[in-house]
């Protein structure tokens, strides 16, 4: 049984099919590789598999506790909840809020009081505030972002945003993650230490992850297993060596022969 | 109990004793006379509403322009049950009354206009107040539109200063919890703030239901305060004049709003001595603090024991090197 099962995954925007009949298993622990040109569709199948859009045709069933659910359809909060957790392509952080509080919101359904509780300061608050506070320190911790834990969002440098991103991902405590384009704008080195990165993070919180990148040195190095996208469609997928030898794959980057 | 007693705290509850006491003592004295006293209770029925509009506008990013219309629930309520009840029970009855019918309205005006955005929701919500000032001014029992007189003036100074310390602090409360961080999020980034597992739905409308039960609590206030009320005190301008305490005093900070409201009471008060161009002057004065403080007084800052004591800290520390 496969964690997360796409079958037939459609979406149109009027005239425009983005997402067309798209097929994709995912198994737990792998690291699956989105590949495709520029407006290939991958961002779009990110935003329907996360509930941002809904799909027009086709099914997602994830595997929850060995029962499969239905999850297309779902509001992305209730799709959160359920352990996917995602990363945008364009750095969507909490910008005038300090590095912690960004962590600490990705940690909302773990916190077990309610609002009534909060107003009056009474039962389990305090308890459960430093509950939260020493878990987001951990994962500040282990993200290497700890000494900047009170600057705001915003005045970060633009790779370790996308690094605080993926650690406010992490806070929901997902069990897949996806990574829109991760290294999107990093010099090599960054990206060589954001490659290493994903690789702790995975083991560490043993995670299945699935990230859209243009950096095909990332992509190849970690990707367990790749698909490509072009004009919606799935074109092709297998393991990355197999990935670079597709006639169709190479035509869709470099264009048709004469 | 020992996550309350601490320096914090403690700070916190003797400024609070402080403001009281010495309140007291001029009133007691006569410096704050009857006429001043009318300026201290509108300060605070005013603190009041511009928490709660702050907690819906300036924390969770929502811009409703309907608040005069829970604190219109809130007056009738009020008023309506005291002149039953003349004694400090009818009035507990009347607010009570003002929270459960705002909570109903909030919600039922939240659940369809709580997904528009930005104008779409101010719109809706200022739709929504005239409807309920529509509705006032044609029912018996709040005898239309000659409205409410001999209402018992049974407020008093402590009355209305636990009022706003109960507001601030339940308002302060749900901004420093995962709640109010929940709203925060919302403000800062709605899709992420999904992303992130929050039902923004939910938390929106909990915003607007505190905020509506604070409006109409302030309402209860102004009815036992000046015992008479009609429909048209809570028209649309009022609405606006809640507003502009709130963006004045800077949005998303409870002690901007407090100090907006103290600020702009006050000069409402001088401004009575030139009552012919009272309006211009007020307005010039807005005018003119905004262009210098376009956040407002305090933008988004917070005044906090914590940090006044580090500052203590640092100076001392200045001064001995």
């Amino acid at each position: 049984m496969s964690l997360l099962k796409v079958t037939d995954l459609t979406r149109n925007f009027g005239g425009l099919t983005a997402v067309a009949n798209v097929n994709m298993t995912i198994e737990k622990n792998e690291l699956i590789g989105l590949i495709g040109p520029n407006g290939a569709g991958k961002t779009t199948l990110f935003n329907v598999l996360t509930g941002i859009y809904e799909p027009s045709t086709g099914k997602v069933e994830l595997t929850v506790n060995g029962k499969i659910k239905d999850i297309s359809g779902l509001k992305p909060y209730q799709i959160s909840r359920l352990g996917l957790s995602r990363t945008f392509q364009n750095i969507r952080l909490f910008k005038d809020l300090s590095v912690i509080d960004n962590v600490k919101i990705g940690m909302h359904k773990d916190i077990k009081y309610g609002t009534l509780k909060a107003i009056t300061r009474l039962g389990n608050y305090y308890q459960e505030e430093r509950r939260i506070e020493q878990k987001a320190v951990e994962l500040l911790t282990t993200m290497n972002l700890i000494s900047k834990r009170d600057h705001l969002a915003k005045n970060l440098p633009y790779g370790e945003q996308r690094k605080l991103e993926i650690a406010r991902a992490l806070a929901t405590n997902p069990v897949i993650l996806f990574l829109d384009e991760p290294a999107a704008g990093m010099n090599p080195q960054e990206t060589a230490e954001l490659t290493a990165l994903i690789k702790i993070i995975k083991t560490k919180f043993d995670l299945t992850i699935v990230l859209i990148e243009h950096d095909m040195s990332l992509v190849m190095n970690i990707c367990e297993r790749i698909y490509v996208l072009d004009y919606g469609r799935c074109i092709a997928n297998g393991t990355p060596t197999e990935i670079k030898h597709i006639k169709r794959v190479i035509e869709a980057y470099l264009g048709e022969e004469v | 109990m020992k996550n309350f007693i601490n320096k914090k705290n403690l700070s916190w509850l003797a400024l609070t004793i402080a403001i009281y006491l010495i309140v007291l003592v001029l009133m007691k004295l006569k410096i704050i006379n009857a006429y001043y006293q009318i300026t201290l209770m509108t300060i605070c029925i005013n603190i009041i509403l511009a928490v709660g509009l702050n907690l819906i506008i300036g924390v969770c990013g929502q811009f409703s322009l309907g608040h005069a219309g829970f604190m219109c629930i809130g007056a009738y309520s009020c008023a309506v049950m005291t002149k039953m009840i003349p004694s400090y029970w009818g009035m507990l009855l009347g607010v009570l009354l003002g929270f459960v019918i705002s909570t109903l309205i909030a919600l039922i005006v939240a659940i369809p206009t709580i997904r528009l955005k930005g104008d779409y929701l101010a719109i809706a919500t200022l739709g929504f107040a005239e409807i309920i000032r529509i509705i006032v001014l044609n029912m018996d029992v709040t005898n239309r539109a000659a409205g409410l007189s001999n209402i018992p003036k049974l407020i008093s100074w402590p009355l209305i200063y636990a009022g706003v310390v109960l507001s601030i602090l339940v308002v302060v409360n749900f901004e420093r919890s995962a709640a109010g961080r929940a709203c925060i999020s919302i403000r800062e980034d709605e899709i992420a703030s999904e992303a992130m597992g929050i039902n923004t739905t939910k938390y929106k409308t909990i915003a607007f239901v505190i905020g509506a039960i604070l409006a109409s609590l302030a309402g209860a206030f102004y009815a036992t305060t000046f015992y008479v009320i009609k429909p048209d005190t809570f028209g649309f301008a009022k609405s606006i004049d809640i507003l502009v305490i709130v963006v004045f005093g800077g949005m998303g900070s409870f002690t901007g709003s407090v100090l907006s409201g103290m600020a702009l009471g006050v000069i409402n008060t001088v401004l009575q001595s030139f009552s012919a161009i009272r309006m211009i002057l007020y307005a010039a004065t807005i005018v003119l603090i905004m262009i210098f403080r376009p956040k407002g007084l305090l933008g988004t800052k917070e005044f906090t024991f914590t940090g006044l004591f580090a500052l203590f800290k640092r100076m001392v520390k200045h001064e001995s090197s």
